[in-house]
């Protein structure tokens, strides 16, 4: 899969943030906007993203392997990220993993049968205070769970 | 002042649209950057100003935001950067996302009252992976602070030019130490670098830099309006001025407060609601958990400022306070703290690598009913061996909880691996509890 021109005139605008001779500083958003567009990344997406900030593959690869919101395998169309560290932890977050995963039907690191949903379990998000919490995609922050409120946010998503 | 807060870096809480242009100018917004550039102040003078405030770094370390700028060289050939540390992963920390999403235009007119200061050129701010919608709204407001003519060439006319940007992190707690987050704005692992040399000499693209916290930055504007004395006055000896306090866990009203420094613990736990469900204090972490636990007895007439805390035995950290009731089992908290640091450990010092794992894996051992009292002694071995023996701090947060919850609740742990279950789940009750 190429990069689309949506996708590049984002980068471009990233790489306006640096040096000209610094194009690799570009490398993070970069993976990110093709990740937000592909869902995913693919080991040639992180070549294609190497080749035009013209550096080494293993130099995208060794970023894409490093941070923890980066996907190197396919995930579903919504990926739901729920924190389960101290402070969700103790405003009951096995609560809201336990009732995602009785809905959806699967554990943390698997996708449901029709590619909808993938679940994760991630680390501090830097929201405590809205504990307990997850986020869709990478992007979309709901705080102050409960199992009802769950409920609806999953209805609130598109097919 | 909001009840008994005090708002300086929270200053637009609780205005109509508090993160806009508008509202920060009608507040008196970019007047001091726009006095201290027309009237070309000195730099000499801006640090003395902040020297004397007593700001230090709000981003853990405590260490003199005044003199930590004192260390950028004057003059150097090239560009000198500022760089943001808004890359707060550590739990129970998250009040530099209240700051960019609430009061952006403040932090942005602190950095470029750095930048004027220190001679910096360009300035990142680089924003916690997690938290895309208040890097947008961050990064709106910087699109309205470069229409105003706030950042960019030529600054109210004068020779003093200023760019700044926002970087996405992506997920790595590494990157809240100061040389991994460089490294990661230069498109690298986030791992951290020897120092020295410091980033003051060798920073973001070898060149000199700045690094401070949000929370600091965002002090700044406040101080120069009226004078580093006046801010020094609002906290105590020691520590001065307001922090914001991020309390979590089980209380009525989690969230933000911003306090004058030397508050007592007991006042900004009522602040916060007080424990949740009329229940009783067991025990706090003060400063984020790489800040040692205190049980309830040690924090209940503690004052929270560096010294206070000191005094308690534990420190100020961040000011992430995570509030524990009577029904916490210590044992199962402190290894979800375990899994976190061996999760995030980035791998470059073995110490660290190999301990996190290790001293996760024993934890995980004594909850799954498999411990040995030898576990005890060897989960302290194993930290202390981490401890003062890795590049930058992770490998000693690491080793903090582990230390402190072993030494203030042992019995609890002994109890675990002798029945092979909690102690509090079996209602069993040592520890004294003294709030109510």
């Amino acid at each position: 899969m190429s990069l689309s021109a949506e996708s590049l005139a984002k980068i471009d605008r990233e790489l306006t943030k640096y040096p000209p001779e610094h194009r690799q500083a570009a490398v993070m958003s970069a993976l990110r906007i093709v990740q937000a567009e592909q869902g995913w990344l693919s080991k040639d997406s992180i070549t294609e993203v190497a080749d035009y900030l013209r550096i080494p593959a293993i130099a995208a690869l060794e970023v894409a392997t490093f941070y923890n919101m980066y996907e190197l395998e396919p995930v579903g169309k919504y990926k739901i990220t729920v924190c389960t560290n101290i402070s969700c932890m103790l405003r009951d977050s096995e609560e809201i993993v336990n009732h995602l995963e009785k809905k959806l039907g699967i554990g943390f690191n698997e996708t449901t049968a029709d590619g909808r949903f993938t679940l994760k379990e991630g680390e501090c998000m830097g929201c405590c205070g809205g504990a307990p919490l997850f986020h869709i995609n990478n992007t979309d922050m709901h705080e102050y769970l409960t199992p009802d409120k769950v409920d609806k946010i999953l209805e609130g998503l598109d097919k | 002042m909001t009840g008994t807060q005090t708002l300086v870096c929270l200053r637009t809480v609780g205005q109509e649209d508090p993160a806009s242009l508008a509202t920060y100018v009608k507040l008196g917004g970019y007047a001091q950057l726009r006095r201290l550039v027309t009237e070309q102040v000195k730099a000499t003078e801006i640090i003395s100003q902040v020297k004397l405030s007593g700001l230090r770094g709000r981003g853990g370390a405590g260490f003199p935001t005044g003199l930590k700028w004192s260390f950028m060289p004057r003059y150097f050939d090239g560009t000198k950067y500022l760089v943001c540390n808004t890359d707060e992963g550590e739990p129970g920390t998250f009040k530099d996302r209240d700051i960019i999403r609430y009061n952006p235009h403040q932090l942005i007119e602190g950095m470029a009252i750095a930048a004027y200061t220190l001679g910096a050129r360009v300035g990142y701010n680089y924003i916690h992976g997690e938290i895309w919608q208040d890097y947008e709204i961050f990064e709106a407001a910087l699109d309205e602070a470069r229409q105003a003519g706030y950042l960019g060439e030529n600054l109210f006319g004068t020779s003093f030019n200023f760019d700044l940007y926002a970087v996405h992190g992506y997920g790595a707690y590494i990157c809240g130490e100061e040389t991994a987050l460089i490294e990661s704005i230069e498109g690298k692992k986030g791992q951290p670098r020897f120092k020295p040399p410091f980033p003051a000499s060798y920073g973001v693209f070898g060149k000199p830099t700045n690094v401070n916290n949000t929370e600091s930055y965002t002090s700044i504007p406040w101080i120069m309006e009226h004078g580093g004395q006046a801010f020094q006055e609002l906290g105590v000896a020691n520590s001065g001025g307001t922090k914001i306090f991020s309390i979590s866990g089980h209380v009525e009203k989690p969230g933000n407060y911003e306090v004058n420094m030397g508050i007592s613990f007991v006042e900004l736990l009522t602040l916060a609601g007080g424990v949740w469900k009329g229940r009783q204090l067991k025990a706090v972490i003060p400063g984020g958990p790489s800040t040692a636990v205190l049980p309830a007895s040690a924090i209940i007439g503690a004052t929270m400022d560096y010294d206070g805390l000191s005094k308690a035995g534990s420190s100020l950290g961040a000011g992430s306070m995570i509030v524990m009731d009577e029904t916490t089992c210590m044992v199962k908290t402190l290894k979800r703290l375990s899994y976190f640091f061996f999760e995030e450990s980035c791998g470059q010092c073995t110490p660290c690598r190999e301990g996190t794992g290790w001293i996760y894996r024993v934890i995980k051992r004594i909850v799954d009913g498999q411990g040995k009292l030898e576990d005890l002694d060897l989960l302290t071995d194993v930290s202390s061996n981490i401890s003062g023996r890795t590049i930058c701090a992770l490998g000693d947060a690491a080793a903090t909880p582990v230390l402190s919850f072993i030494k203030q609740f042992r019995p609890e742990f002994e109890y675990y691996i002798q029945h092979g279950r909690s102690m509090v789940e079996d209602g069993v009750v040592v520890q004294e509890v003294a709030y109510a």
